[in-house]
């Protein structure tokens, strides 16, 4: 049981956190320090334990539409919701829940946590269901190799004590499978919509043979107006609202795990009707209305993210934005904006900000997109692509901090859903 | 008029290309045409024939894994790459290969792995990662600007000059202050970011050196450097 003084002096900075309109991890960080066991103590009470979803893209469009699919079959779930996936993020997200005893009145708890984060949070709190949905190279500055990465991921599903489920058309993922203990299920896509989601071998010209492709769960079948997944070998065909190749995908990933928690007794008219009405998680693919017209927040973190972001929203017709931060939760190396293609953007950029908002010029200046204004200070951009954009449809691509930063700003412009 | 070509030759873009590597060759084959060349980009990866002319040559850094694949193939062509370099053929070569372009590699278990030689230098694996932005003073180019992420600490022998001298950031090993080495017209660093972007005088002058080899002059168009200018400005403000 968790000390009872830690859960009230927290829920207290929790609180006050909110009244300066501050993060969601300064909680966290505080009730962390004052109390190491926090966290495990409070998710040790769940009946159906811990699932874990981790990867370099998608994990926070996933882990929602995990915790609706669930719920669609009658579970109290726990989650993690803000995007703030470090282990003071859940200890934050916890503080809000659980009663001044500590007491977590829940299933389950579905958690997306970053790589790193993981893997020192498996060893104080063993999931019972983990989720690996890629490895992309993405923020090296903070995880150096991505073979790293996959060793990270390796040791999540390791610590797994019921059942992990993998992507089978990440080759890195399905060599780490073949270490796993626990039961592995698998997600896939059909042969023909291989080369829609490229893998970080075939993005960066390797080789991509893929001979060894394991049976799945789950198969993404086909992708137009409406999905088609097969399920167990059953074709299931559903319109969906998320938006973007990814988030279809990730779909995949979210029945593949729903279905190995909930086993036999799924109600899976249900289950479709939930996937159904998903809508993407906030700053991924979000649409708010500003000025009477669609206001669209892409979250870009990584060279694969903003390639399948700019593949999957066509950009004619809409006035964009790209805001490129650099803190910590961003990657501070920009080379990464390097490894990304900009030509379907030719017709040009009407603003770009942010921290690097120069470095990000610089780039689009090499692809010969033209560039409309640029102003590091993300609130004067932002109200200058207002003004030049009025009565068109914007998009804006953004890193994590300059998404926060531009939520909030967007809020004075047009009605942001609060998440904390 | 013909426009005049030049041929940048990549070095195993399929094993070693880690993370903003692409940028250099795109911008060195801009600003070629900028500069009123026609260019050709051939890709060498292992087991391919070696062209018979190259003009430049561009390398990038890789995973322990890439270079695995690519050391003994490395070996095979390595007299060439000596050759070219001691005929006054630009090349710059980031992380990985810089690493592989000195004497040898010594991982954390005190495996040896061989290098070409090209420069006299040496690298053994470090206890821990030289992570963050970047910032050295070169007589020649400047400022340099960029972002360093390694594990190996390179020595450079007596004699060999280095790229730069650290003002802020880990450099070569975090001890002496340099960073990079150069030898003849050869350029080694452990810069990212991607390193030319940021720092066009270094591509100029990789383009200006191939030039004049093939053609005898240079004679320099004027790009539009603002942005490149403001960048540099910014990153040198950022905090490690």
């Amino acid at each position: 049981m968790a000390k009872p003084y830690s859960v009230l002096a927290g829920k207290a900075v929790r609180a006050l956190a909110r009244l300066r309109g501050g993060g969601s991890a300064l909680p966290g960080l505080f009730v962390e320090k004052i109390d190491r066991d926090f966290v495990a103590a409070a998710l040790a009470q769940l009946p159906h334990g811990v699932v874990l979803i981790s990867g370099t893209n998608g994990k926070t469009t996933t882990t929602k539409m995990v915790v609706e699919l669930l719920e669609s079959q009658g579970m109290k779930v726990f989650t993690n919701r803000t995007g703030s996936n470090f282990s003071r993020g859940v200890a934050a997200a916890l503080l809000g829940e659980v009663d001044a005893r500590g007491r977590l009145v829940a299933d389950i708890a579905v958690l997306e946590l970053d790589e790193a984060h993981a893997v020192h949070f498996v060893h104080k709190v063993p999931p019972r269901y983990s989720l690996l949905l890629n490895v992309m190279r993405d923020q090296l500055d903070r995880f150096g190799e991505i073979d790293a990465t996959a060793n990270m991921l390796a040791e999540i599903a390791r610590a797994t004590t019921d059942t992990v489920v993998v992507n089978r058309e990440d080759p890195r993922l399905r060599i780490v499978a073949r270490t796993i203990k626990a039961r592995v299920r698998y997600f896939g896509l059909h042969d023909s919509l291989l080369s829609s989601f490229p893998n970080d071998d075939s993005l960066h010209g390797g080789d991509t043979e893929s001979d060894d492709r394991p049976a799945a769960d789950v198969v993404l079948a086909r992708l137009g107006d409406t999905a088609t997944f097969s399920l167990h070998g059953k074709p299931v065909t559903t319109p969906l609202k998320l938006q973007g190749v990814y988030n279809v995908f990730n779909a995949a990933a979210a029945l593949a795990l729903a279905l190995a928690i909930i086993g036999d007794d799924v109600d899976e008219p249900k289950l479709i009707a939930r996937l159904a009405d998903v809508t993407p998680a906030f700053g991924r693919g979000e649409k708010l209305v500003v000025d009477g017209q669609p206001c669209e927040l892409v979250l870009v973190k990584n060279p694969s993210g903003f390639r399948l972001g700019l593949k999957s929203f066509p950009p004619e017709g809409y006035a964009t934005m790209i805001a490129i931060n650099d803190n910590y939760a961003d990657g501070r190396d920009m080379s990464w904006l390097w490894d990304v293609d900009f030509e379907s953007l030719h017709e040009g950029v009407a603003e770009v900000t942010g921290v690097r908002g120069y470095d990000m010029a610089l780039r689009l200046q090499y692809d010969d997109v033209p560039v409309g204004h640029v102003d590091t200070n993300l609130t004067r951009a932002l109200a200058n692509f207002l003004a030049v954009s009025a009565g068109k449809p914007k998009r804006i691509y953004c890193t994590y901090t300059a998404m926060l930063a531009l939520r909030r700003e967007l809020g004075k412009h047009a009605k942001v859903e609060v998440i904390s | 008029m013909t426009k005049k070509r030049l041929t940048i030759l990549q070095l195993y873009p399929r094993d070693m290309n880690i993370y903003g590597d692409h940028g250099n060759m795109l911008v060195l084959k801009r600003r070629a045409q900028w500069h009123g060349f026609d260019v050709r980009v051939v890709e060498y990866n292992p087991g391919d024939t070696f062209p018979e002319t190259v003009d430049i040559v561009l390398g990038g850094g890789g995973q322990d894994s890439g270079q695995d694949k690519i050391q003994q193939d490395l070996l095979s062509i390595g007299p060439r790459l000596r050759k070219l370099a001691d005929d006054g053929v630009p090349m710059l070569v980031i992380c990985g290969l810089y690493q592989l372009f000195g004497t040898f590699f010594k991982t954390q278990d005190g495996h040896v792995i061989k290098g070409i030689g090209l420069f006299d230098i040496e690298t053994v694996a470090g206890p821990e990662r030289l992570i963050g932005n970047i910032v050295t003073k070169s007589d020649d180019f400047g400022d340099i600007v960029g972002y360093e992420n390694h594990s190996g600490q390179t020595f450079l022998r007596a004699g060999v000059a280095p790229l730069g001298t650290v003002i802020r950031g880990a450099g070569n090993n975090g001890q002496d202050e340099f960073e990079g080495a150069r030898h003849a017209n050869v350029i080694g660093s452990y810069l990212h970011g991607s390193l030319l972007p940021k720092n066009p005088a270094i591509a100029d002058w990789l383009i200006e050196r191939a030039a004049v080899n093939r053609y005898g002059t240079f004679t320099p168009a004027t790009p539009d450097d603002r942005f490149a200018k403001l960048a540099r400005e910014h990153a040198i403000k950022r905090p490690r």
